[in-house]
C-alpha cells in the first residue's frame, strides 16, 4: 500500500510508553495493560497522566493466596483527549501478604479515592498517602477480617435442603 | 427562663433513615448554615455482590448483578453479559443487538423519570414526584411485556436476548412515545420553568469541567459540566454504531444543567426507539452456537412459535477459558464498568463492578463542601445518586 496507514491510538500509546522505557501490551484496539513494580508505580502513573489518561475508572484487588500476593489493577481512561476516550488501560502491580502496602495514586488521580478506600477495607492493602484511609462500606465492628480475600469463606446454602429427621 | 444558645459550629447527622438521604448517612460539619466538611457514610445496603460473585456460576449471577440498581437493571445486566461474552468470545446476532438497545433505552427513560421524581420530592415538589413515578409506569409496562418481569428483567443472556419483540409491544412503544412527548411539555411547564425549582437548582453544586474530570464524574453529571463523553459514542456497543442520536452537553455544571441533560436524553432515547422500531433486522435472537443446542420440539414450540428462548443446558455451568475482560456500558446514570477475571472454573475468580453511583460518592462529597445546608438535598437529587447502586 502506498498510502500511509493511520496509526491506531493504542499503538501510539504503546510507542510513547516504549520511548520512556515502559513495556506495555495491547489486548485489543481499545484495551491495553502494563505490569509495574510497586516502587515504580508513581512514576508510571505520572507518565500515563501526561499522555492524557485523566481519570481512574476502577481500583481492583485480586487475591492470589497460593502465591501470598494481592494483585492491584488500576483501570484508567480519558475524558479530555478524544482519541483516548475509547481506550481503557490497566496498570497492574502486586503487593506481598507480608507487607500489603502501596503508594496511593490519589495525588495523581483524585478519582482513585473511592477505589483505594474500598480495596483497603476489603483486602487489607494500605495505600500510603491516601488522605482518608478509613472504612467505607463495612460496619464499624468488622475488625481484622478482609472479606474479599479468598480465605474468607461465606456460608452457602445448597440447592436442595434436606429436611431434618 | 434560660435560653439555650445554639452554637455556630456543629455537627449534624443526616440519615440514614431520613427521607432526604435514602439509605445513607451524611455527617455534616456546619458553620452557620455553610457545610464546612461532609463525611459520607455509605454501606447501609451493601450486598457484597463482588464476593457472592466468586461463589456463583456465571448464569446464576445475572439476577444478582441486577439487584443493586433495580431501576436500571437492563444496563447492569448488559454490562456484565458483555464482559462474559468477551471471555467466551461469542458473536451476537444483529437482531439481538438491536433488541438490547431497545430494552436499554426504554430502561433509560424509566430511570430518568425516577430520578426526576426523586429530585422533585427532595425539593418539596410533590407533583413532579407523582408524575415521575406515574410516567415511569408506562415504560415499565413495555419492559414487562418484552421481558416478562417488571424490574429485575434478566433479559440479556450470553449470545443474545431471551425474548423477541412482538407487534403489540411495538404498538405500545409508539403510543408511549406519543404520550411522553406531550407529557414532556407539561413537565417543562410545571417543573423545569418553575421559579422555585430554578432557584433551588441554578448555581447550586457547581462542578467545573476540570473538577468533573479530576473527580471522575460520569454520565449526565459529567456532560452537564461540559465534557462530551458518552460510552455509546466513544466505544459503541449493542446497535449504537448504527443509530443516529445526539449527546446533550451543557457548560454550566450546576444542578439545573444536570437536570436538563437528563431531560434531553429522554427525547434522544425516544428518537433511538423510533429508529429501532423502523430498522430492526429480521433474524435469530441468539447466537447460532447456542440455538443449535435447543431440542427440536422446544425449538418449534417456543423459539419459532413465540419468540422465546428456552435456555439450553450449556448455560447451567459453562466454563469459560482463562482470561480477563473489561466491559463498559453507558447506564442511565453514567459509565458502568465490569472487570471479570476467569480462572477456567464455572465461577468467576474475581468480579469487579464499578457503578455510576459508586463513582458519584467522591463527587458528592466534594460538591457538598462549601454548599449551604439546605442545598445538600438539591445536590443529592441533581446528581441522581442511588445509594444501593453505590453500595452494591
Amino acid at each position: 500500500m502506498s498510502q500511509t496507514t493511520v496509526q491506531k491510538p493504542i499503538d501510539k500509546i504503546l510507542a510513547e510508553l516504549k520511548a520512556k522505557g515502559i513495556i506495555a501490551k495491547a489486548e485489543s484496539e481499545s484495551r491495553g495493560s502494563l505490569d509495574v513494580t510497586k516502587d515504580k508505580i508513581i512514576e508510571v502513573a505520572k507518565i500515563m497522566k501526561e499522555i492524557g489518561f485523566d481519570h481512574v475508572i476502577a481500583v481492583t484487588g485480586i487475591d492470589f493466596p497460593e502465591q501470598q500476593k494481592i494483585q492491584i489493577v488500576y483501570h484508567v481512561s480519558s475524558y479530555s483527549v478524544e482519541d483516548l476516550q475509547k481506550i481503557i488501560f490497566a496498570i497492574k502491580t502486586y503487593v506481598d501478604y507480608k507487607d500489603p502496602s502501596l503508594p496511593s495514586l490519589t495525588q495523581i488521580w483524585g478519582s482513585a479515592w473511592t477505589g483505594e478506600r474500598e480495596t483497603y477495607e476489603m483486602l487489607g492493602v494500605r495505600f500510603e498517602g491516601h488522605p482518608q484511609l478509613s472504612r467505607l462500606f463495612l460496619p464499624e465492628d468488622f475488625e481484622g477480617v478482609y472479606p474479599l480475600r479468598k480465605d474468607f469463606k461465606i456460608k452457602l446454602e445448597g440447592l436442595f435442603v434436606d429436611k431434618p429427621g | 427562663m434560660e435560653v439555650e444558645v445554639v452554637p455556630v459550629q456543629g455537627e449534624l447527622n443526616v440519615g440514614p433513615q431520613h427521607p432526604g438521604s435514602g439509605h445513607m448517612r451524611i455527617l455534616v460539619k456546619l458553620n452557620g448554615d455553610i457545610v464546612e466538611d461532609c463525611e459520607l457514610d455509605v454501606g447501609y445496603v451493601h450486598r457484597a455482590v463482588e464476593k457472592l460473585g466468586e461463589n456463583r456460576n456465571y448464569m446464576h449471577l445475572i439476577p444478582l448483578v441486577e439487584r443493586p440498581a433495580i431501576l436500571d437493571s437492563i444496563h447492569m445486566n448488559m454490562g456484565y453479559i458483555m464482559a462474559v461474552e468477551k471471555i467466551l468470545n461469542v458473536d451476537v446476532p444483529e437482531r439481538a443487538l438491536y433488541l438490547r438497545s431497545f430494552a436499554a433505552e426504554v430502561n433509560r427513560i424509566a430511570s430518568h423519570l425516577y430520578g426526576l421524581g426523586i429530585l422533585g420530592i427532595f425539593l418539596g415538589h410533590s407533583t413532579a414526584f407523582m408524575w415521575g413515578f406515574g410516567d415511569r409506569e408506562v415504560w415499565l409496562q413495555i419492559l414487562e411485556a418484552l421481558t416478562g418481569a417488571r424490574v429485575t428483567n434478566s433479559y440479556i443472556i450470553p449470545g443474545g436476548v431471551r425474548r423477541d419483540l412482538t407487534p403489540s409491544i411495538i404498538e405500545m412503544t409508539k403510543k408511549a412515545i406519543n404520550y411522553m412527548r406531550k407529557k414532556i411539555k407539561d413537565w417543562e411547564k410545571i417543573f423545569l420553568k418553575n421559579p422555585t425549582i430554578m432557584d433551588r437548582l441554578q448555581n447550586v453544586g457547581v462542578m467545573t469541567r476540570e473538577q468533573a474530570i479530576e473527580w471522575g464524574a460520569v454520565g449526565p453529571n459529567l456532560r452537564a459540566s461540559g465534557v462530551n463523553f458518552d460510552v455509546r459514542k466513544a466505544e459503541p456497543y449493542a446497535a449504537y454504531s448504527k443509530l443516529d442520536f445526539e449527546i446533550p452537553v451543557y457548560k454550566e455544571g450546576d444542578g439545573y444543567a444536570r437536570t436538563l441533560v437528563r431531560f434531553e436524553e429522554m427525547e434522544q432515547s425516544m428518537r433511538i426507539l423510533e429508529q429501532i422500531i423502523k430498522d430492526i433486522p429480521e433474524g435469530p435472537i441468539l447466537a447460532d452456537r447456542f440455538l443449535k443446542q435447543i431440542p427440536p420440539i422446544r425449538m418449534k414450540k417456543w423459539v419459532q412459535g413465540q419468540g422465546r428462548i428456552v435456555l439450553p443446558g450449556y448455560y447451567a455451568s459453562f466454563r469459560p477459558p482463562r482470561g480477563e475482560a473489561a466491559a463498559r456500558v453507558e447506564a442511565s446514570r453514567g459509565e458502568l464498568f465490569y472487570y471479570v477475571v476467569s480462572d477456567g472454573s464455572p465461577k468467576p475468580y474475581r468480579l469487579r463492578m464499578i457503578t455510576p453511583s459508586y463513582r458519584a460518592i467522591y463527587v458528592f462529597k466534594n460538591l457538598c463542601k462549601g454548599a449551604r445546608y439546605a442545598d445538600i438535598v438539591s445536590i443529592y437529587g441533581s446528581l441522581d445518586y442511588f445509594p444501593p447502586e453505590a453500595d452494591r
